[in-house]
């Protein structure tokens, strides 16, 4: 039986979590398509879900010679977005890390810090410029401006907040780098 | 090039990665390899297997091995160069290992 949830993520760890919470109730991501999440009935944690962001598109050739490598150890690759790729193995395989280093988490946390910087930097551009169409040019449409630019700002305060929490979880591995690997 | 290759101080990762491709091997053998070697303590993720085996090819540590038209899997084998530099990381080991014993007067 398939059950489709609507949910909204910009935190993918929480949405991660969210994944491994359904699993864990015998519902398994079997497809996710802006904001459409599809599940199948499974049995109890039968799978370990991970959400990657990769260093290019899902359909660009170097995406797809690292998801075949990553299927050759027993991973599925269920859904993808954009660079967002949707992972899962079975729990019976033993335990599921991409990452299982130091320095290649720090190489994925730096890849997040960049694609949040970036959004970040367009939406509050957009917002404020908005925001500032809404209140010099007076028009008809001046206040749905506003709302729309205070709406790209605020969303765009919420990136730079994920782009910071990574940049603090780099200098902390960094540190701890400083005594052991 | 690296400079002195006596000089590289490999991580656990790389050093079992290496060892387990003195016969061919594809990823996931050597994943399982590297648990086996170390009874399960080190446990290499995929990610960081695939990155470092690319990091290892462009270093010329290691060279992929010509396809098998009925598998798509790729193996791996370890150069002479490769050889070279885990001779010297068990150099580098057995140092390490000699002082520690030597000042906790285990000899």
């Amino acid at each position: 039986m398939k059950k489709v949830v609507y949910k909204f993520y910009y935190d993918f760890e929480k949405e991660e979590k969210w994944l491994n919470e359904m699993s864990s109730k015998g519902f398994a991501l079997v497809d996710f398509f802006m904001g459409k999440y599809t599940f199948e009935e499974c049995e109890k944690g039968e799978y370990i879900y991970r959400i990657e962001l990769l260093e290019n598109l899902v359909s660009d050739p170097k995406s797809i010679e690292y998801i075949n490598f990553l299927e050759e150890t027993g991973v599925q690759h269920v859904a993808s977005s954009f660079r967002w790729a949707f992972f899962r193995k079975k729990a019976s395989l033993g335990q599921f890390d991409i990452y299982s280093d130091v320095d290649s988490k720090i190489g994925h946390y730096k890849k997040i810090v960049g694609f949040f910087s970036v959004l970040a930097f367009a939406e509050i551009t957009i917002g404020i410029s908005n925001i500032n169409l809404g209140t010099h040019v007076h028009t008809e449409i001046s206040g749905v401006n506003s709302v729309l630019g205070l709406f790209c700002f605020l969303i765009g305060i919420v990136f730079v907040s994920i782009s910071l929490r990574f940049s603090g979880k780099i200098n902390k591995l960094k540190k701890e780098k400083i005594i052991k690997e | 090039m690296e400079g002195n290759i006596d000089k590289i101080v490999l991580t656990e990762a790389v050093y079992y990665i290496l060892l387990s491709i003195y016969t061919p091997m594809h990823g996931y053998g050597i994943m399982q390899n590297v648990s086996e070697l170390s009874n399960g303590r080190v446990n290499l993720g995929p990610g960081t297997l695939y990155g470092a085996i690319n990091t290892l090819l462009e270093k010329k540590w290691i060279l992929p091995l010509i396809e098998d038209l009925n598998s798509r899997k790729k193996e791996y084998l370890i150069t002479d160069l490769g050889k070279e530099i885990v001779k010297n990381e068990i150099v580098r080991l057995e140092e390490l290992v000699k002082n520690g014993k030597k000042i906790r007067g285990e000899n």
